[in-house]
């Protein structure tokens, strides 16, 4: 381990794979702060130009513009209350009456240092479990595999989107339907592309994720433009106050750093439950732990309020690695977007990965340190200059994020069709969106897609068609009776649970 | 039952998945294949009852969390241009070539969009896309076609 932790160290402290580090904290911590776009829309955006570089190098940047873009979501939960991302929303309860009360430099520092604590705790837990973890799952079987898709793609369905669960499995079918378009790839015959050469390749996942994300989430901006409780909130820059914290405030954020990043990591492992359950849990458990008088502060502007969810949202980051290196299998929508774009550098991550790339595996593993220590030393004295990107007008911001959609398809294929099918997923997706059929569900399926449908063949051809090797093993048992009950509580809580109401 | 947009989406849903799954079965395999427990259609053709039961079931069970959306506050006109401007860019990307239609492509969706300052607009259009052309083609190698910079002799 030691040896892999130091060809690790070496790839992601060359001076090009820091010089990649700092472009992405610094690019995602922009992108994540602007309001409605997320690490997805900052990485998706990224993939394009990554495709000249290094595996390593690559994934390095993308890593860095993952934590760049949690920490921007966090900075705009902080200063105007509009979170970046739902995993930041937590973040706001507390960090926004702070910056109300003038003390936003303050809040950014809280939220810096505990994100960077967070980080930490949960990178080393990364380093020890994610070996440990690929032995084990060496012994995991084709149909292991295919029941853990299904139990990743029906979590992030229960997860993503809270009280749609219908819409979710829609969206998940719909994902695995567009990636079984093209040649089928053991026999290469070729499905739904009705005699058009451009889709005998399949859909791209870039085309996807452009179209689901960025692309759509600039329409849906626009296309929301005239609801007054979308208006963006304007924020004084002059007002963000000293970014020193005195001793109480310390003392108060070294108690509640360490059991969030725990309980973060655990749930960012869980698969589908990722940093917005996590941030919320972490606040819900901190409000428990603290004393009456600082329980009264909650809401208030309470440091051990924000600490908590910032904390426990970095560590999910970093624990969300953990099945995406180890199975293959990504946990939440960043992570898939992710795999994509490992499966586009031509690596299977998964058990081996750690025994024929293991430069990539731990230089992945310490870039992501590097990252959070770049966030804390250069984005948090920046924050006053990086902030003011908030300001940005929409009329630049929206025909910018379009552009550079449209140019990564086409650097990709020099193509029309491609950039025409974009527009019309988009347009679909932006509004499956407004009606609230969530976009992560199908993404994470469109992923997988390929990989669920080579174990399902291999499993059912072991067993002569029979599906009984569902229940044989009992690691495929646990993991069938574990996707059963999350059907079943989902269905209990939506129908019956409502109904008694 | 109430009928809302969430489930005529569903509806929708419903005819592309029976379409799906009509397509499925129109699948040729190969003759040895046909009768083997798996080949290049049996995923699609469950995907394509697990389309058809999902969205049935969402339009039978009643709505427990309804989606309300207030379609009055919603700018129709700026997205249609925006989406229309996009097809146009589309279009002209492979004729004028990448750098006359993006920076055009730029200038109008600003102008759509209710931008007027006349100066920024022009910086973020043509002096914008030529800095981010050199650092894609000279610094990064990543190849753009261009015939309409070709044609004036500026790029190979």
């Amino acid at each position: 381990m030691i040896e892999g932790i130091l060809i690790g160290l070496e790839t992601a402290l060359s001076l090009k794979n820091l010089m990649m580090v700092m472009i992405g904290c610094f690019a995602g911590t922009i992108i994540g702060m602007l309001p409605g776009l997320g690490p997805m829309t900052a990485i998706a955006l990224m993939i394009p130009i990554t495709y000249g570089f290094e595996p390593s190098t690559g994934l390095i940047l993308m890593a860095g513009v993952y934590y760049g873009a949690v920490f921007g979501g966090s900075t705009s939960s902080i200063l105007i209350n509009a979170p970046g991302i739902p995993g930041t929303v937590a973040t706001s309860f507390d960090g926004y009456p702070m910056a109300q009360q003038g003390k936003a430099g303050k809040a950014l520092a809280i939220a810096a240092y505990s994100s960077f604590a967070g980080g930490t705790i949960a990178a080393i837990f990364l380093l020890i479990a994610a070996p440990s973890l690929s032995k084990v799952s060496l012994a995991f079987r084709s149909p292991d595999y295919f029941g853990l898709m299904i139990l990743g793609l029906t979590a992030v369905s229960a997860f993503s989107a809270k009280g749609h669960f219908l819409k979710a499995m829609m969206m998940v079918v719909l994902g695995l339907m567009l990636a079984s378009v093209g040649q089928d790839t053991l026999s290469d015959i070729p499905r739904f592309t009705f005699q058009n050469m451009n889709l005998s390749d399949g859909i791209s996942f870039v085309l996807i994720v452009m179209a689901t994300f960025a692309m759509s989430e600039a329409l849906t901006i626009i296309f929301r433009g005239k609801d007054p409780s979308r208006a963006s909130k304007q924020i004084s820059l002059s007002q963000l106050g000293s970014i020193k914290l005195d001793k109480i405030e310390t003392k108060k954020m070294i108690k509640t750093i360490p059991r969030s990043s725990v309980l973060g990591f655990i749930i960012g492992v869980l698969p589908g439950a990722g940093s917005t359950i996590a941030s919320f849990l972490a606040y819900g458990m901190e409000r428990n732990f603290v004393n009456d008088e600082e329980k009264q502060k909650f809401g208030k502007g309470s440091v051990n309020g924000l600490a908590a969810p910032e904390t426990a949202n970095n560590a999910a980051c970093s624990g969300s690695f953990v099945p995406l290196l180890t199975l293959g299998i990504p946990g939440s929508g960043t992570t898939a977007v992710m795999l994509g774009a490992l499966l586009g550098f031509g690596i299977q991550p998964g058990p081996r990965l750690y025994q024929t790339n293991p430069e990539i595996f731990w230089s992945v593993i310490m870039s992501m340190y590097i990252g959070m220590v770049i966030l804390l030393i250069l984005n948090l004295p920046l924050i006053p200059y990086i902030a003011r990107v908030l300001a940005t007008p929409r009329t630049f911001l929206i025909p910018l994020i379009l552009f550079f959609s449209v140019t990564g398809i086409y650097l990709m294929s020099f193509n029309n069709f491609d950039i025409y099918m974009m527009i019309g997923i988009a347009v679909v997706a932006t509004v499956l969106r407004l009606y609230d059929f969530p976009m992560p569900p199908l993404i994470l399926a469109f992923v997988l897609g390929g990989l669920m449908e080579e174990n399902l063949r291999r499993s059912l051809l072991i067993s002569d068609g029979s599906w009984a090797f569902l229940w044989d093993r009992p690691l495929t048992l646990i993991i069938m009776v574990t996707i059963i009950l999350i059907v079943g509580w989902q269905i209990y809580k939506s129908f019956f649970k409502s109904q008694t109401k | 039952m109430k009928i809302t947009p969430s489930k005529i989406i569903s509806l929708l849903f419903f005819v592309f998945s029976g379409l799906y799954l009509y397509t499925a079965y129109q699948i040729q395999v190969f003759a040895f294949d046909e009768k083997a427990p798996f080949n290049a259609k049996t995923f699609p053709i469950y995907l394509g009852y697990a389309g058809l039961i999902l969205s049935a079931l969402y339009i039978i069970l009643p709505e427990t969390k309804p989606t309300n959306v207030n379609l009055r506050v919603l700018d129709y006109k700026k997205s249609i241009f925006l989406v229309v401007l996009m097809v146009l860019y589309g279009i002209t990307i492979l004729r004028a070539g990448y750098f006359l239609s993006t920076s055009i492509f730029l200038v109008l969706s600003y102008i759509v969009l209710g931008e007027r300052r006349w100066l920024w607009i022009f910086i973020m259009s043509f002096p914008f896309i030529a800095i981010f052309m050199y650092l894609l083609h000279g610094l990064l190698n990543i190849y753009l076609r261009d015939p309409f910079l070709k044609f004036l002799g500026i790029m190979g």
